[in-house]
């Protein structure tokens, strides 16, 4: 039962270079090299284990040896569920290799299980063979009796489809620690970092970096510092010497675009590019914001950036969030507020405030599973139609998503470049998957980012004249190129205008019930809205050979997963074109005309189809709707199986060897 | 391309350049307006005889003597007849949403410190819908003047009763009387810890004037109650008050320094009851020492509450003047000094904040 040689590489094996390379470690033990050219990592314990801590240190020290990775972070919504109960149980998973990869990995080659309701929620994903770390001591017959075990798994010949490997990483701990003056339960709690040193040792991982972090996140309690570094040095060293690892393995760096790179997260790099956009645009950057996960870090991080002339307002709801934003944007600043699916409903009717009043404001809404309160925790795209419709009235709103959790810095400039020039409230759709997983970045150059400082002209001089002929500010006057309206702002003298939620005069913006004039000034709000489409890029097709008969289109966080699919896809000789959009409102100009190209347009989505609709009303293009809702990323693997079932129905038997579970993503 | 630096004090803001250029064209802030000069061209639309125009005028009037540029001051309101105020200002103003004023005004106020922010709201916009934004920017002691239209009744929606209307109120939608019990604005806003709270009645120009003199000049969030009668929906609500062979009977004028003797000829007074709050005395019945002398300077709200609550919902024995006021940092101000405290090594570098702690370069 308990393995002690696992040599056998990551299960999902092609392309792994396998070739053990003798070394001799000290004590004359000798272990062996392997190289690998991608790992998949999943680390489960208890909520009270710091699971989500440690695999953040492994994926930074992973990101600064230059491997590429994608996480997927994955924890219960109690901040303490009962311990030791399935419930309890949090997972952080990681992908990292050396070449670029897309998602955070279908299936775990190694599992790490802290006790054995880890193990219970997690053993069905480890394939057979995949490589098992189990605490051993946290298999107590007490442990096992919370979730269900009769028998202990370690001892009762369950396990023997798995490379198990049971280490007592408690008592060894411990036994670090044994000098530390600690007592036995503030000793403990360095287990994951003893862990953590064990899995540095056999992947090969640089580690001062995580010795710098944890002296500095414990700078005012040294000896807990002292404590966790002793330990992660421990778990390291026992890795180097013991004979139930003997094969350590190597996966090189990942070529990269040359530059400067860090790891970021989808919430720190949405909170980045807000700052940014506040910097390209001159404008001071106010955020009003009611915590809810997954949104909250947003609201953390921009809090720390108040050197940038960011205001940060942490308000009693979500209505006074947006409220307050949207105040701060009619007095010039950068109106942004940030929160989660059940937030939104709240802000629904300032929105539509935003949208008659014509001001600039980004709303960003971190998708959870819903409805309702939902999975907080969990991710989902099921905030679309929400976002589109969401609100009383022809209240038109751009609609923007990020694909990465680095493309959230890209998509907050954006959705700043959108608002300020089109005067509008502006939703970005980010999601928990994006928010918390995260991935190595090329840090870009301040001077080579949009400059917004065009899109930022207030109106200084009267742009009419009363009927008397005396100079005049008419507020809703339009750009008629963007049709933005003459943006005004307090302070500037001649210019004093009142703007509100009724129905606006043209021009004037005087309060005006005339029918002809509503009629009007709808449809001007959805023109301008509609106009947007000439400042985007046309729809940008992936498809390397250009006659692919099948179009997978999707947006959002599914990106990393559909490309996933359509490498495989592809090296079984396939063809699919992939489509991913950032713009949901408007649509690129040409997606349409598109779309009309491809025999069959597949759109998966993690919702009940809302793109789907939104494209089949469009375009009247027949979209096949594929959809999961359980609060995780989609496979890769499902995913292809569906692309070559399509492919091989538009084109049969033009390849016809099965793709769903070879090639690497 | 450049990078635009902001917020910073040698690197003017487009804010700061709109800020400047309407200082060139007109010179110092401090204006020599008249009352005429704040009002618009558009029609007023409230009901003929409607207190609001009363208020209107008032402000108009008083405005002037502040010296504040008409293009400085903003004024948000919510929805109701009372928050349709900003349409007749010539200032800046947004007539917003439902409750949602205080909220809208407090990231006015705190994106922009520059400006004289000013909330007009009414009972049902203030006390119902707008309930959480109200107390929340009272205690958060924003810099703004929020003034509360009570009538008592909600008048745009054409006369349901609101949280202010008395128990047992016959409407549209209590036919046989309401059976909600109503707050009290200004033992609300006290109990919130506002530093200002102040009550007048719209007829009364000269008081009103002075409790909105003071509410203005105050550093913080002022809330006044201002009685307003409605004279379609709940005609003669203030009646009692505004008689004038009843009103001086139950008005307790509030004078910094002066003793609370009200009444014709004095006859009542206030003084301290035997459980530390207040109760109304017969004048000729207490020592002059026990009589209360008013101070709205007073650290603790419990003497201002009790104030307060000397008031019944029939208006029997109602307080006017202010009732509190005092000193507290404004939110905005503290804000502020963050920032500056964050600037102090000098404005945000923007390319270091990108690249964070961990970095790692990839050669080609
Ligand atoms: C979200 C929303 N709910 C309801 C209304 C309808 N409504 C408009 S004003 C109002 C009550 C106003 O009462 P009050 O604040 O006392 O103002 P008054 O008209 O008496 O000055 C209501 C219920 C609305 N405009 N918006
Ligand atoms: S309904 Fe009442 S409050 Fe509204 S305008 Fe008419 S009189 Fe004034
Ligand atoms: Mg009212």
């Amino acid at each position: 039962m308990t393995g002690t040689n696992p040599t056998v590489a990551p299960s999902d094996s092609n392309g792994a270079l396998a070739t053990p390379v003798p070394s001799s470690a000290p004590g004359g033990l000798v272990k062996s090299v392997v190289e690998l050219d991608r790992v998949v990592i999943r680390l489960a314990g208890d909520s009270g284990d710091g699971m989500q801590l440690t695999g953040n240190r492994f994926t930074s020290e992973t990101a600064s040896f230059g491997n590429d990775l994608k996480t997927l972070p994955n924890f219960p919504a109690e901040i303490r569920a009962p311990t030791g109960t399935l419930p309890g149980v949090s997972s952080f998973q990681l992908q990292f290799a050396d070449h670029d990869v897309m998602t955070p990995g279908d299936a775990p080659d190694v599992l790490v299980a802290m006790n054995p309701a880890a193990l219970k929620a997690n053993l069905s994903e480890l394939p057979g063979g995949g490589l098992l770390i189990v605490d051993s001591d946290e298999f107590t017959p007490r442990n096992l009796a919370k979730v269900g075990y009769a028998t202990n798994p370690l001892e009762d010949g369950s396990l023997e489809g798995w490379q198990t490997v049971s280490v007592p990483l408690t008592s060894m701990t411990l036994e670090a620690l044994a000098d530390s003056g600690l007592g036995k339960k503030e000793a403990e709690r360095s287990k994951n970092m003893f862990t953590l040193g064990l899995l540095s040792w056999m992947y090969h991982r640089p580690t001062e970096g995580t010795i710098r972090f944890l002296e500095r996140q414990f700078r005012r309690k040294p000896e807990i510092a002292a404590a966790n570094i002793a330990a992660f040095r421990a778990g390291y060293n026992y890795g180097d010497t013991t004979e139930a690892f003997a094969v350590s393995y190597e996966i090189k760096p990942a070529p990269m675009k040359p530059g400067r790179y860090r790891n970021i997260s989808g919430n720190q790099a949405l909170a980045l590019g807000l700052v940014a956009a506040g910097q390209r645009s001159g404008l001071p950057v106010f955020l009003g914001a009611y915590p809810i996960t997954p949104a909250s870090d947003i609201l953390h991080e921009l809090s720390r950036h108040k050197a940038f002339g960011v205001r940060t307002f942490q308000a009693e709801d979500e209505i006074a969030g947006i409220g307050a934003a949207l105040g701060a944007s009619f007095g010039g600043a950068l109106g942004i507020t940030t929160t989660s699916g059940p937030g939104v409903s709240l802000k629904s009717e300032a929105l539509g405030l935003a949208v008659m009043t014509e001001l600039p404001l980004v709303v960003v809404d971190v998708q959870r599973g819903g409805p309702s309160t939902g999975l907080p925790t969990k991710t989902e795209q099921s905030d679309l139609l929400q976002a589109m419709f969401g609100r009383n009235g022809e209240a038109p709103v751009p609609v923007i998503a990020p694909r990465s959790p680095g493309d959230c810095f890209d998509a907050a400039v954006e959705a700043a470049r959108i608002a300020l020039t089109y005067r509008t409230p502006v939703m970005l759709l980010s999601d928990g998957y994006l928010a918390n997983g995260a991935e190595p970045w090329a840090i870009p150059d301040a001077d080579s980012l949009p400059d917004l400082t065009s899109a930022v002209a207030f109106a200084t001089e009267p742009n009419g004249s009363a009927p008397d002929g005396t100079p005049e500010f008419l507020p809703y006057l339009r750009d008629p190129e963007t049709l933005a309206r003459a943006w005004a702002i307090p302070g500037t003298a001649g210019m004093q205008h009142r703007i509100g939620g009724l129905e606006k005069a043209d021009k004037t913006g005087n309060i005006s019930y005339d029918p002809a004039n509503h009629d009007f000034m709808t449809r001007t709000r959805q023109a301008k809205i509609d106009g947007i489409a000439a400042s985007i890029p046309p729809t940008d097709v992936d498809d390397p050979d250009g006659d692919a008969r099948v179009a997978v289109i999707g947006w959002g966080s599914t990106y990393g997963p559909i490309g996933a699919a359509a490498r495989r896809i592809r090296s079984s000789g396939r063809k699919v074109a992939q489509i991913h959009l950032r713009h949901i409102n408007p649509f690129p100009a040409d997606l349409g005309e598109v779309l009309a190209r491809y025999d069959r347009v597949i759109c998966p989505e993690m919702n009940l189809g809302q793109l789907s609709l939104l494209l089949r009303a469009k375009y009247l293009v027949d979209v096949q709707s594929h959809t999961q809702v359980r609060g995780l990323p989609f496979r890769a693997a499902e995913l292809a199986a569906v692309i070559q079932d399509a492919i091989d129905t538009v084109q049969p038997a033009a390849v016809d060897h099965a793709v769903a579970n070879g090639a690497q993503q | 391309m450049t990078t635009v630096e902001l917020g910073m004090p040698d690197a003017p803001t487009p804010i700061d350049a709109a800020i400047a250029r309407s200082l060139e064209q007109h010179g110092p802030k401090v204006t020599e307006l008249k009352g005429k000069d704040f009002k618009t061209d558009q029609e007023v639309r409230w009901c003929p005889g409607c207190g609001d125009y009363v208020i209107l005028n008032a402000v108009q009037s008083f405005l002037p003597s502040l010296g504040i540029a008409r293009e400085d001051m903003v004024i948000v309101s919510g929805i109701g007849c009372s928050s349709r105020f900003p349409y007749y200002m010539n200032t800046f103003g947004m007539h917003s949403i439902h409750g949602r004023a205080p909220a809208i005004a407090t990231g006015l106020a705190a994106a922009r410190p520059d400006l004289s922010v000013w909330v007009v709201t009414g009972d049902g916009d203030a006390l119902s819908i707008g309930g959480n934004h109200l107390i929340h920017a009272l205690r958060r002691n924003v810099n703004m003047t929020i003034l509360l239209f009570n009538n008592r009744i909600y008048g745009l929606t054409k006369g349901q009763y609101s949280p202010t209307s008395e128990v047992g109120k016959v409407t549209k939608s209590t036919p046989m009387g309401s059976l909600d019990h109503p707050f009290n604005p200004v033992s609300l806003a006290i109990g919130a810890d506002a530093t200002f709270v102040g009550r007048a009645m719209d007829s009364d120009r000269k008081g009103l004037t002075e409790v909105l003199r003071q509410a203005a000049e105050h550093q913080g969030t002022s809330l006044v109650e201002i009685y307003q009668n409605c004279n379609i929906f709940n005609d003669g609500a203030f009646e009692l008050l505004k008689d004038p062979a009843t009103g001086p009977m139950w008005t307790i004028p509030l004078e910094d320094g002066k003793p609370l003797v009200f009444g014709p000829d004095g006859a009542s007074c206030v003084v301290r009851d035997d459980f530390g709050g207040l109760r109304i005395a017969e004048t000729n019945q207490v020592d002059a020492s026990q009589i209360v002398v008013h101070d709205a300077s007073r650290e603790d709200p419990s003497y201002a509450f009790a104030l307060s609550r000397l008031s019944s919902q029939d208006l029997r024995y109602t307080p006017m003047g202010v009732f509190r006021k005092v000193q507290k940092p404004s939110y905005e101000a503290m804000m502020s000094e963050q920032l500056d405290e964050a600037r102090l090594q000098g404005p945000g570098d923007l390319d270091a904040l990108l690249a964070g702690g961990d970095t790692w370069e990839v050669t080609a």
